[in-house]
């Protein structure tokens, strides 16, 4: 696997349809062997440029390398089918004209085509038997279409496997076992991978890797523990979960608020202002010092999402385990655990 | 080394479609550019002269008012029989799918002479309307009853849920989007309507057309000819020009998957026999009547014969006409479809409507044409079959380009795409992937060609080499002497090889959507 050649480094990539402006100077880095995850709303730009750097679209500006070779200028652009890349689509598109083994060889030259050259292997890679090689298309699940679609797409062995919402078309259940599927094989293949998608539990949960796409600008890049404990700003902590915005007094590394103390990501000079944290951090019972009545329970099996009125405070979200739920009425003492999200500081409010 | 591509926006390869788009685009504005390059040289003073008269009056009142009733009338019957066989109860509902669109198969001049045959004094107008309506509606009747045959139940369901009834679902939520449809079929059957010309002549009823063949035939006078062409080609843009306003802009096709039902169907209750009764009466006037009138020529005609070396010569001679013609017409249709489907802007308007605009032109100019452009470009040509194969390619372009665009555009972008990036060259995708996922309609294109050629009479007369003979033109010939019984046996062929593509389209639900 040429594990090394396959870096992709997306620089100033601006791109605009008629007057709207899709992309405006992405910067993005993918290391050989890695993969990130480009998270955006729809309509954000994430797909524009997944299809810029596959050679689809080019860029109005900008470039786009490819194991360090220039792919796209403006102006510029070799042909997706010079890039070495893999691409799988939200719906999979196998040819229906061909079967499984047929349409995972489809991109090996013609004498390994023929000879269905590893085309058991690579199913076995994405966790299909050989049993499937025989199967025409419309014969196979959603999940399985994305999993034979990948095959495929790693057949011709790849530097850059590009991935375009796969899962979003399939039920919630077989989305969590395909990824893991997915997963694993590019784990094993080795290839660099871009995930574009708009499900920040599938980005965070995927990648190594996770690009917060918004308006046709990167938002901010990390890892997903990074994106989801230290947002770049409020709009990145919204849209990586759930947030609980409390009104505070700062006072260096602490914050004083209706729930009690909270501990600070970042130290802040004395001031007024507000702290975020995740529902999660809002523990029910124990030994908190504000107290608060239950107002709403929004009861989904393993968790629970709680609202609650706090005594003279704001009206606050805690995400319980379910079977530690409070009855609506009932009243409990609420506090913090850990410290609040780190947000650059002019956004603390 | 890495070579470019040209930038351009969206779908940057392959690079040489539009180029060969626009050569057939150039190929077909032909016969067009020549009426225009004569009337120019005929100069506008001795132009006015030829056409401020009162023939032409009577001619372009002639035209106008066949095209508006005999469209109408399509229209109607048309709508009226694909929503009886594919939403209603019906009895006997494959008898009538394959009844309704075996007119196809019987050329209209074949069903005009065997009217005037069997009731001499049926001419004009009505006779004219009648027939050719007859003969046309299945151009209307097969893409909008595959249009209701793909409609997702769902969407009336969905109506019917919002509180619509029957009648209110079905004009609001289903009319629309068989509004497509209608419209291009009716483009189809107006640009018929405009070439028509051995149903005419055998019913006598005078249009342009009629009018420019006698003209040509009578006197070689190719400068009046080819005026009263040029007001051909202006009523031809003018359909070209009312179509997309009656088509509408609206998206028709499917969102989602859909859901895996049969369409509802209506009880009839006691209209049913009603119901029967009209289709019955179409089937007997537009297959009915030709098929019994060359029954009776043969049984009665005293020159009735079967010349076997004749009948043998002038049928190889259609069918390799009819093969090369279709293969050569889908091949040049290919990039045109392509071109429409996938980079759906100006160029691509202009090339699709320049290939209506070539088919629209009468045999008869489009031959006149293609012999004065042969003689003085590439004389090699002339008198041989390359040029009357060019002919049906520019008449019968329209034909392969709709069947493709629409298998195309049933194709996601995103199959090609993935064939890209697997490393597959443009050339391998179109052979590989495209190619064999359009395969229905490049069939459903072919079978539609084959089937215009075979039963081509103008241009095959007046383009023909010298000794080639086609089943139309012997026909004709035949049948202009009143010799039926001669006649029949051509007739009769004719029907036969026309039966299996017009029965292919019937059985291709999709195909048949292609031609509108």
């Amino acid at each position: 696997m040429s594990v090394s050649t396959g870096d992709v480094v997306v620089t100033g990539v601006s791109r605009a349809f008629g007057e709207v402006a899709v992309l405006r100077r992405v910067d993005l880095t993918v290391a050989a062997g890695t993969t990130t995850a480009v998270l955006g709303r729809s309509g954000c730009g994430k797909t524009t440029l997944l299809r810029i750097v596959a050679g689809f679209d080019g860029p109005g500006a900008g470039t786009v390398a490819i194991g360090g070779e220039v792919v796209a200028t403006p102006g510029r652009v070799v042909p997706p089918q010079r890039r070495r890349i893999g691409y799988v689509t939200q719906e999979g598109n196998l040819f229906p004209h061909l079967d499984v083994a047929a349409n995972v060889a489809f991109g090996l030259p013609r004498g390994r085509r023929r000879a269905r050259d590893g085309v058991a292997a690579l199913l076995d890679l994405v966790g299909l038997g050989a049993g499937y090689a025989a199967r025409r298309p419309h014969e196979l699940s959603g999940g399985e279409q994305q999993r034979v679609a990948l095959a495929r797409a790693l057949a011709p062995r790849p530097d850059v496997v590009l991935l375009d919402e796969p899962f979003s078309a399939l039920d919630a259940e077989t989305r969590v076992t395909t990824r893991r599927a997915v997963a694993e094989a590019l784990a094993a293949a080795g290839t660099t991978t871009i995930l574009v998608t708009h499900d920040r539990a599938e980005a965070m949960s995927f990648a190594g890797r996770v690009a917060l796409l918004r308006d046709g600008v990167v938002a901010q890049e990390g890892t997903p523990a990074q994106l989801y404990r230290s947002p770049a700003d409020r709009g990145v902590a919204e849209f990586t979960g759930d947030v609980v915005a409390l009104p505070a007094l700062l006072d260096g590394c602490c914050a004083d608020t209706a729930l009690g103390p909270v501990r600070l990501g970042t130290p802040a000079v004395t001031a007024r202002g507000t702290v975020l944290v995740r529902p999660e951090q809002v523990r029910i019972g124990g030994g908190g010092t504000a107290t608060a009545v239950v107002d709403d329970v929004d009861f989904q099996g393993h968790v629970a999402l709680v609202g609650l009125v706090v005594d003279r405070g704001p009206r606050v979200r805690a995400r319980c385990p379910g079977h530690l739920v409070p009855q609506v009425g009932e009243r409990v003492r609420l506090s913090v655990e850990g410290p609040a999200l780190a947000l650059a500081p002019e956004d603390r409010g | 080394m890495i070579r470019f591509a040209a930038a351009g926006a969206g779908h940057r390869y392959p690079p040489l479609r539009p180029a060969a788009a626009g050569v057939v685009a150039a190929l077909v504005l032909v016969p067009l550019g020549y009426v225009v390059a004569a009337a120019v040289a005929t100069g506008p003073a001795a132009a006015a002269d030829l056409l401020w008269r009162p023939r032409v009056g009577e001619l372009l009142t002639n035209t106008v008012v066949l095209v508006v009733l005999g469209t109408v009338a399509c229209a109607v019957l048309g709508v009226g029989a694909a929503w009886l066989v594919e939403r209603t109860d019906l009895p006997g509902r494959p008898l009538w799918t394959g009844l309704m669109a075996a007119p196809l198969a019987v050329p209209a001049f074949v069903s005009g002479v065997t009217w005037t045959s069997l009731s001499p004094g049926f001419a004009g107008l009505g006779a004219a309307v009648t027939v050719t309506s007859l003969s046309y509606f299945p151009l209307v009747y097969l893409p909008v009853s595959a249009v209701l045959r793909g409609i997702d139940p769902a969407d009336e369901e969905a109506a019917r849920a919002l509180g619509c009834g029957p009648w209110t679902a079905f004009t609001r939520v289903v009319l629309p989007q068989v509004r497509p449809a209608l419209a291009g079929g009716c483009l189809l059957v107006g640009l018929h309507l405009l070439a028509e010309f051995g149903a005419l002549q055998a019913l006598r009823y005078d249009t342009f057309t009629t009018a420019v063949y006698d003209r040509f035939q009578s006197s070689f006078d190719g400068t009046a000819a080819t005026m009263l062409a040029l007001v051909l080609v202006a009523l031809c843009l003018v359909l070209l020009g009312i179509e997309p306003l009656a088509a509408g802009r609206a998206r028709t096709s499917r969102v989602g998957r859909g859901s895996a039902r049969p369409p509802l169907r209506h009880p009839l209750g006691g209209a049913r026999v009603l119901a029967v009764g009209a289709l019955l009466a179409v089937a007997a006037g537009s297959v009915g009547v030709p098929l019994w009138g060359i029954g009776l020529w043969f049984a009665t005609s005293n020159s009735t014969a079967f010349p076997a070396d004749e009948l043998a010569a002038a049928t190889v001679s259609t069918l390799g006409l009819g093969v090369l013609g279709a293969v050569v017409t889908t091949a040049l249709a290919f990039p045109v479809a392509w071109l429409v489907v996938r980079r759906s802007g100006p160029l691509a308007r202009v090339v699709e409507r320049c290939s209506y605009v070539g088919s629209s032109l009468p045999g008869v100019v489009v031959a006149l044409a293609l012999v004065t452009v042969a003689i003085r470009a590439v004389p090699a040509v002339y008198q041989t079959v390359v040029t009357l194969v060019a002919a049906y390619a520019i008449l019968f372009l329209p034909r392969a380009v709709v069947s493709l665009r629409a298998a195309l555009g049933q194709l996601p972008p995103a199959f090609e795409d993935v064939g890209a990036s697997l490393g597959v060259s443009p050339r391998g995708v179109t052979l590989r992937i495209t190619l064999p996922l359009v395969v229905r309609g490049l069939g459903a294109g072919t079978a539609l060609v084959f089937l215009a050629v075979v039963t081509e009479l103008t241009s095959t007369l007046l383009l023909a080499p010298t000794g080639t003979a086609t089943l139309a033109t012997r026909f004709w010939s035949a049948s202009t002497e009143i010799h039926y019984g001669a006649a029949a046996p051509y007739a009769l062929l004719m029907i036969l090889l026309s039966a299996p593509a017009a029965w292919l389209l019937t059985r291709r639900s999709r195909a048949a959507g292609a031609l509108a």
